[in-house]
């Protein structure tokens, strides 16, 4: 659909807290659908319909063994969905960035006062 | 039942700036400096912003990334204030109606060579928070929070 529609739909598998937190859970490795499924009072097969989103856009990636469902974070996938928690940093960067800014041209109004209009 | 989750995010930044800390801490307190670095960069439209720099004191601002970005708000309000030292607070983020977070943040300026430079110590903890309503209900919202962290993002790789 759209051109962004890649990263809409990553953001979009973000916006969740469940889906949040399921991907939080797999950075810190593989695991089962059951055991993703675990801490949320929510059913399975709701779990299964997030895994499917998460899959969809490429977050995670997932592979049945016999009776098991291994899911997997795509190594790519990880620095995209930290992106999401450094909104806040990547804000106050920019605006430290700015106040340096703002008190180096101050410095140069006040000694060249002609050359900075 | 609707889950809510709450994801909690530190970070610390540094940086040195060739100022006194009195120069720094001003850029905070004084409101016409803080308009220019607070609220800004490009596509960046301010709606709204009241100012009260002191312990209790809260600073508003509303604003969109975008004409069509979705409303945003950042409300701030003032714990410990320390002149030339440092300042602690707390504010809270919504986009388009939704809860986004809540952070604590310190922010301490530290004195070196002899006053001529100064170290900004910032030091920030995010509670970042899901919508409020169920997720049908959510989905507008949502979309508008997609849209403005697409442009973020593209705008700042």
């Amino acid at each position: 659909m759209l051109q962004q529609s890649k990263l809409d739909s990553l953001f979009h598998a973000l916006s969740d807290g469940t889906r949040r937190a399921m991907v939080e859970r797999l950075i810190t490795g593989p695991a089962s659908v059951s055991e993703l499924a675990e801490p949320f009072d929510v059913s399975l097969s709701a779990i299964v319909q997030h895994l499917q989103l998460l899959e969809e856009c490429g977050l995670v990636k997932t592979a049945k063994e016999g009776r098991v469902r291994t899911v997997n974070l795509q190594p790519g996938a990880l620095a995209a969905a930290e992106k999401w928690f450094q909104q806040h940093r990547e804000r106050w960067e920019r605006r430290l960035d700015r106040l340096g800014d703002l008190l180096d041209e101050e410095d140069e109004k006040e000694t060249k006062p002609r050359r900075k209009s | 039942m609707t889950l809510h989750t709450a994801i909690h995010k530190s970070f610390v930044l540094e940086r040195v700036y060739p100022h006194a800390p009195a120069r720094l801490f001003n850029a905070f307190k004084d409101p016409a400096k803080k308009a220019r670095w607070f609220v800004g960069g490009e596509g960046f439209i301010v709606d709204g912003a009241t100012w009260d720099f002191r312990v209790g004191g809260w600073e508003r601002f509303k604003f969109r990334f975008g004409e069509k970005g979705p409303p945003m708000t950042n409300d701030t309000v003032f714990m410990e204030i320390v002149e030339n030292q440092r300042i602690v607070f707390a504010y809270s983020m919504t986009i388009g109606g939704n809860p986004l977070s809540v952070s604590l943040t310190t922010v301490e300026f530290v004195a070196q060579d002899g006053g001529k430079k100064t170290l900004l110590r910032f030091s920030e903890h995010d509670t970042f928070l899901d919508g409020n309503d169920g997720l049908d209900s959510r989905r507008e919202g949502t979309t508008g929070l997609l849209q403005s962290l697409a442009n973020e993002l593209e705008k700042f790789p």
